[in-house]
Parts: C-alpha cells; sequence; structure tokens
C-alpha cells in the first residue's frame, strides 16, 4: 500500500492553565485533541463535526503547525511536519491552506482585493506586475467574483463575496491541501449553499484534499467522502457519510443526529429523540475511561473504566464504543 | 381561536447617517392565545426588529416606529403610555435573547435576577418570591437549585444560561413570550434540550410563543404558524405543514431547496444566485424579482400586497396569486 498523502498519528494538543496572579502555577491541563488518528488519499475530502468545545479546530490548526502538537505527529507526503522550523517551515506552508470562519476578521481591511491576492501570490512565485493582473484575476474567475471589483475594499463586499475572497487567497499558493475551519457558519443559507457549491467545484477541479470542520451534520454532508465525528478530543466515529449517517455506531453520534431539526414538519413530528442528559464535561476534567459514559443511555461499568479505541466495526467504518455489537444486535439494555 | 396580540401595518425604520433603513416596511401578522408562531428570515430581513418593536426596545434615535398598531387585549402597544407597557413588558409579555452570556447581569446573583420580575411587577413578597424563584429553576431542570440561585452566571454554561432565562421569562406566568432566536448560540444537542423546555412550559401554561429563527428546520417541529420575512416585509405566510408542502413564494420554495438535507445526498445544492437587497434603497415590487427565478416586468412595476390565497395561507407574489405559477413540489417535478 503506497504511503498515504496525509496521516496524522495520535496527535494530541494539551493546554496548560494556569493560576494565580504573582505565582503562576499550573493548575490543571485542557486536552484539547487527545490522541487523534487518521489518514487521507489525495484528493479526499474529511468533514470534521463535533460541538463547540470538541477540539475539532484546534485539530486543524494543529495540522497545520499554527499550534504546535504535545505529542504525535502529522505526515504530509512522507514529510513530518513537527518536525519542521523556521523557514523550512514557512516554505512547507505553501503546501496547506486555511480558510477561516470569519471572513470579516481574516481579510485586511486596509487591502484591496487585488492587494491581498498579489501578496499571496508574491509570497508563492517571483511575478512581475504584469503578470500579476492576469493571475489575480484568474484567481477571482475561479471563485465567481468579477475582475471589476479588484481595487474594491473588504469592506465593499457582502459576508459570502468575503468568504470567496479569502477562498481565493487560499488557493493562490496552489496548495494540496486545504481545512475550512466552519466557513459557511456565518453566512445566511441562501448564501451558504453558494459556497458549498464553489468549494466543491473547486476541490473537483484541482484535486486539493480538503478537511471541512463544522458542526453543522448537514452541511458537512454534501461535501465530505468521510466523516469524523469529534467528542472531547477525540474521534468517536469515522465512515463514509452513508455509513455515519446512515447507520451510526456510536451512540454519541445517534444523538447527535437525532437533535439535527429536520425542514420537514411531518418526520420532525414523528421523530423519536435521543437527547443525550446534561451538557458535555469540560475537557480539563475528563471522566474516567470513555468520554461519552456520563451522558450515554447505553452505560455500563466498564465504559467508566477503559477509554475505547477507535476500532474499525465495518469495513471503513469505525467507533470507538465497547457496545457496538451489542447495540447493533439490539441487545445492548439502556 | 380569538387573536392575543394583532399587529398592524408595522413600520420600523432607522435614521441612519448613510440613509434612512427600512428594516420593517409595513407588515401584519396576528398570534392566537397559547399558538406558536414562528419567524423565519435571513439577516437583515427585520425579523427581530419587528419583535424588538412590539416592546418599544428599539433605540430611539436613530430607531422609529412609523407607523402601526399592536393590539394586545385593550392596549396599543405601540402607542400606550410608557406606564402601561411598562405594567405589561416583563410581566404579560416577555421576552428571551440569542446571547444568555449578554443577557444576564453578570454582577448579580442568578436568584436575584430570576425572582426580579416579581418583585417589579410586585406579584410576590421578597420571602415568597425566592420560593418561586427556586420552583422555577427546578422546572427549566436546573439541579440543586436552591442552591444554584446564589451561583453567579459565569458559573453556568451557555444551555444552562438559557435555561435560567426561560425561568425568569416565564416566572411571571406570561401570556406572550417572544424568542429571538434562543437556540442559536447553542449546540444542537442543547437546542433540542431547550427547545422542549419550551414546549412543554408553554403546554402546562397555555402560553402565546413567537419564535423567531433563521433555522427552517427548528421552525418545522416546532411553530403551528410561520411568517417568512425577507427585507423586511412578510412573503409568505400560514400553517407550517402548508409553508413546507405547498409553497406559495418562490423565495420560501428556494430557501428550502437550498438547505442541505441530512439524509438525501444531492450532488450540487440548489442556490438563490446574488445577495438580499440593500434596504436603505426603497423597494418598488417584489423585494425578491432580482434573485427571482419567475420574476417578469410586472413583478417589478406593481406594487403587490400579501394577499390570502387558500384559508389561512397569503403570499406576496404577484404571479402564485394571478395563478400563473405553481409551486408545490409535484408541479415542479412534473415540469
Amino acid at each position: 500500500m503506497p504511503a498515504p498523502f496525509l496521516e496524522v498519528r495520535e496527535l494530541k494538543t494539551h493546554f496548560a492553565v494556569e493560576q494565580g496572579l504573582l505565582f503562576r502555577r499550573q493548575a490543571g491541563t485542557v486536552k484539547a485533541v487527545d490522541g487523534v488518528s487518521f489518514t487521507l488519499a489525495k484528493g479526499e475530502s474529511l468533514g470534521l463535526v463535533g460541538e463547540s468545545g470538541c477540539g475539532k479546530s484546534t485539530l486543524g490548526r494543529t495540522i497545520l503547525q499554527l499550534i504546535p502538537a504535545t505529542s504525535g505527529c502529522v505526515v504530509l507526503e512522507g514529510r513530518n511536519l513537527n518536525a519542521l522550523h523556521g523557514r523550512e517551515l514557512r516554505e512547507a506552508r505553501r503546501d496547506f491552506q486555511m480558510i477561516f470562519q470569519d471572513p470579516y476578521a481574516s481579510l485586511n481591511p486596509r487591502m484591496t482585493v487585488f492587494d491581498a491576492l498579489a501578496e499571496a501570490l508574491r509570497s508563492h512565485r517571483k511575478l512581475t506586475r504584469a503578470e500579476l493582473r492576469p493571475r489575480v484575476v484568474e484567481l477571482m474567475r475561479t471563485v465567481g467574483l468579477l475582475p471589476g471589483a479588484l481595487n474594491k475594499y473588504p469592506h465593499e463586499f457582502s459576508g459570502g463575496q468575503r468568504q470567496r475572497i479569502a477562498i481565493a487567497r487560499a488557493l493562490a499558493v496552489e496548495p494540496k491541501l486545504i481545512i475550512a475551519d466552519e466557513p459557511v457558519s456565518a453566512l445566511d443559507v441562501s448564501i451558504q449553499a453558494q459556497i458549498i457549491n464553489l468549494l466543491a467545484k473547486i476541490r473537483r477541479e484541482m484535486n486539493l484534499t480538503l478537511i471541512f470542520i463544522s458542526h453543522d451534520l448537514s452541511v458537512v454532508r454534501h461535501i465530505a467522502d468521510r466523516i469524523a465525528v469529534m467528542y472531547l478530543g477525540r474521534i468517536v466515529e469515522l465512515g463514509a457519510p452513508e455509513e455515519v449517517l446512515g447507520q451510526p455506531l456510536h451512540p454519541y453520534t445517534r444523538a447527535l443526529l437525532s437533535a439535527v431539526p429536520i425542514p420537514d414538519p411531518a418526520r420532525e413530528r414523528q421523530r423519536q429523540r435521543i437527547v443525550p442528559a446534561g451538557d458535555p464535561p469540560s475537557p480539563m476534567n475528563p471522566p474516567t475511561g470513555c468520554p461519552f459514559h456520563p451522558r450515554c443511555p447505553y452505560c455500563i461499568e466498564a465504559c467508566k473504566a477503559v477509554t475505547p479505541p477507535l476500532t474499525e466495526w465495518q469495513p471503513g467504518h469505525s467507533a470507538a464504543c465497547i457496545r457496538v455489537r451489542e447495540i447493533l444486535d439490539g441487545t445492548a439494555v439502556k | 381561536m380569538s387573536a392575543l396580540l394583532r399587529v398592524e401595518n408595522l413600520r420600523t425604520y432607522f435614521h441612519t447617517r448613510s440613509g434612512i433603513v427600512r428594516a420593517v416596511d409595513d407588515i401584519s401578522f396576528s398570534v392566537g392565545e397559547g399558538e406558536t408562531l414562528g419567524i423565519v428570515g435571513e439577516s437583515g430581513s427585520g425579523k427581530s426588529v419587528a419583535c424588538y418593536s412590539l416592546l418599544r426596545l428599539i433605540p430611539q434615535p436613530p430607531g422609529r416606529i412609523e407607523s402601526g398598531e399592536a393590539r394586545f387585549g385593550d392596549c396599543d402597544l405601540l402607542h400606550c403610555r410608557e406606564e402601561k407597557l411598562r405594567a405589561i413588558r416583563g410581566n404579560r409579555i416577555s421576552m428571551i435573547f440569542q446571547d444568555p452570556m449578554s443577557s444576564l447581569n453578570p454582577y448579580l446573583r442568578i436568584g436575584e435576577q430570576v425572582i426580579e420580575p416579581l418583585l417589579i411587577h410586585k406579584l410576590a413578597s421578597p420571602n415568597d418570591a425566592f420560593d418561586l424563584g427556586v420552583a422555577a429553576l427546578r422546572e427549566v431542570g436546573i439541579q440543586d437549585a436552591a442552591k444554584r440561585m446564589r451561583s453567579f452566571p459565569h458559573e453556568f454554561s451557555g444551555g444552562m444560561r438559557q435555561r435560567v432565562m426561560i425561568a425568569m421569562a416565564l416566572i411571571t406566568k406570561p401570556e406572550l413570550l417572544l424568542a429571538d432566536e434562543p437556540t442559536t448560540a447553542l449546540d444542537v444537542t442543547v437546542q433540542a434540550q431547550i427547545l422542549e423546555l419550551i414546549r412543554r412550559l408553554q403546554q402546562e401554561h397555555g402560553t402565546a410563543v413567537i419564535f423567531v429563527t433563521h433555522d427552517i428546520g427548528v421552525v418545522s417541529g416546532f411553530c403551528d404558524r410561520v411568517l417568512v420575512m425577507y427585507a423586511g416585509r412578510v412573503l409568505e405566510s400560514g400553517p407550517t405543514a402548508e409553508l413546507f408542502y405547498e409553497p406559495k413564494h418562490p423565495y420560501n420554495q428556494a430557501l428550502q431547496r437550498s438547505i442541505p438535507a441530512l439524509h438525501e445526498r444531492g450532488a450540487e445544492l440548489h442556490t438563490i444566485p446574488g445577495a438580499p437587497p440593500d434596504v436603505t434603497q426603497p423597494i418598488r415590487g417584489c423585494p425578491f424579482a432580482p434573485r427571482c427565478e419567475f420574476a417578469e416586468e410586472k413583478c417589478i412595476t406593481s406594487e403587490i400586497a400579501l394577499k390570502e390565497v387558500t384559508t389561512g395561507h397569503a403570499t406576496a407574489c404577484l404571479r402564485v396569486q394571478l395563478g400563473e405559477i405553481d409551486l408545490t413540489p409535484a408541479a415542479v417535478a412534473g415540469e
């Protein structure tokens, strides 16, 4: 088997929480990402879903080396990114780009669209002013912006158009991997669909590898080849969208799915909800064993003792739960 | 069903340096006793402003209620004396907001805030109020309610804070609850808990609810009737099921088709081209016309009013009113 395009191995990102004004001492550790492993093939797209505080954004940023990993490694095309420093890392960064949630905050308000895109292009290759212009125009066309808007400033654009500029900027360096962190969450529904379609199109045409982070399962479904569900710093379920959404294995995925409102009144009224009790626990003080056990309807004694590893139960469909068999058979007692 | 609240021709404008923002531009609706009315729309559609206008919570200036009437019992909320409104606001009509973080006072204990409506409206003595506060917190599912009365807001999670807001809003047993995107800032699992809670309390107390949201999915399971707003106007209103299965306005139809569905995988999502109009400019005709696939010359040139086309189901689409287009899924599929 050839080496995967991207391999994330046992990645952990822990943050120290300090207390005290004068004599600072470590009060605890937030285990934002706590042992995540997965691989991605070239051109594949992974949807990373989970609720706020589950560590999905931290995972994205750690993969791109924006946050140092505590342990584990990220291997992109055979190169261990964690081992790179300074100039090497700067050069490697051209291969991976990020698109952020808030297009109002991620663009420099004092730069015109042309300046913003030209800066990104120049960091990639030496280009003369004459060569620059057609490249910028081409980028704008790719993301569906009119070249007439070249000399406008970000405040003159709507949220959806700004997100297009952010996408164009990410594409300027011809990256191989893009991580999009909640790229449509700040947008209205009618604009969301435009941006999702755009990302899907670009990915197809440029054979990009994409990690799409979102809290919204239905958005992810439209763009991902595989879905990873995160809970409290770990991946609890991983598989193709049809599998994960059609026949979820992990009780948390089931609960998450049943909580998503469906825009169909008849179906919505008939539905049985399995709403997990309480709030997600604090990642500073995670429960022992399975992180979901305090809220899980299927929890037994063993769940409190061991942290279940992500296990492949069906070809290409894994879950981190020790009771998957029983839950599938229907023999698991709640 | 008799109307608890009847709003007629409400117009709320903001007079800003860059022009007059017509945030709410002539809308009319009513809410029956115990009914749940959903108001859906995208950002800037005027749904929240409409809600705030009812309790005169719009900062004036720059905002101004230009015209309209909101009949609640024998009182016109928009024009009655301030004292009279104050006796209703937070008592017979209460409100919950989107962000439970910024709508609780960080300096005051939860208990003080929860019982404040009772004390202000002199509905209970301070001693009784404390007990009622504990009961209210217990009712919204807060463990250890008596002890939690002494906590501060920062000690609560987002979902718990929204529960406190609900307890506070419902402690006076209001006849009408205005909920402005109460679950937008919450995770889906917590959202499901909060919706379930509002629904249960509503049934127990017979409270009518106006539920403002941008999420058409939430509306589908939660509301009896829905208004769809766009650019400050109501484009369609009707019973929830009809709105979904028999859309009568192209905007509503397009909006539903552009939502990514959880259980069907479409190759490409339906998109609505363009962006919502600039409401600082007066809009002639239908505000959705520039983005509408069915638009014709007359959609832009004629004034269009919301008109009932079947019982209880009204649309502001001229071509649907004239019977020129049929937007029901069966008709669309048969094309």
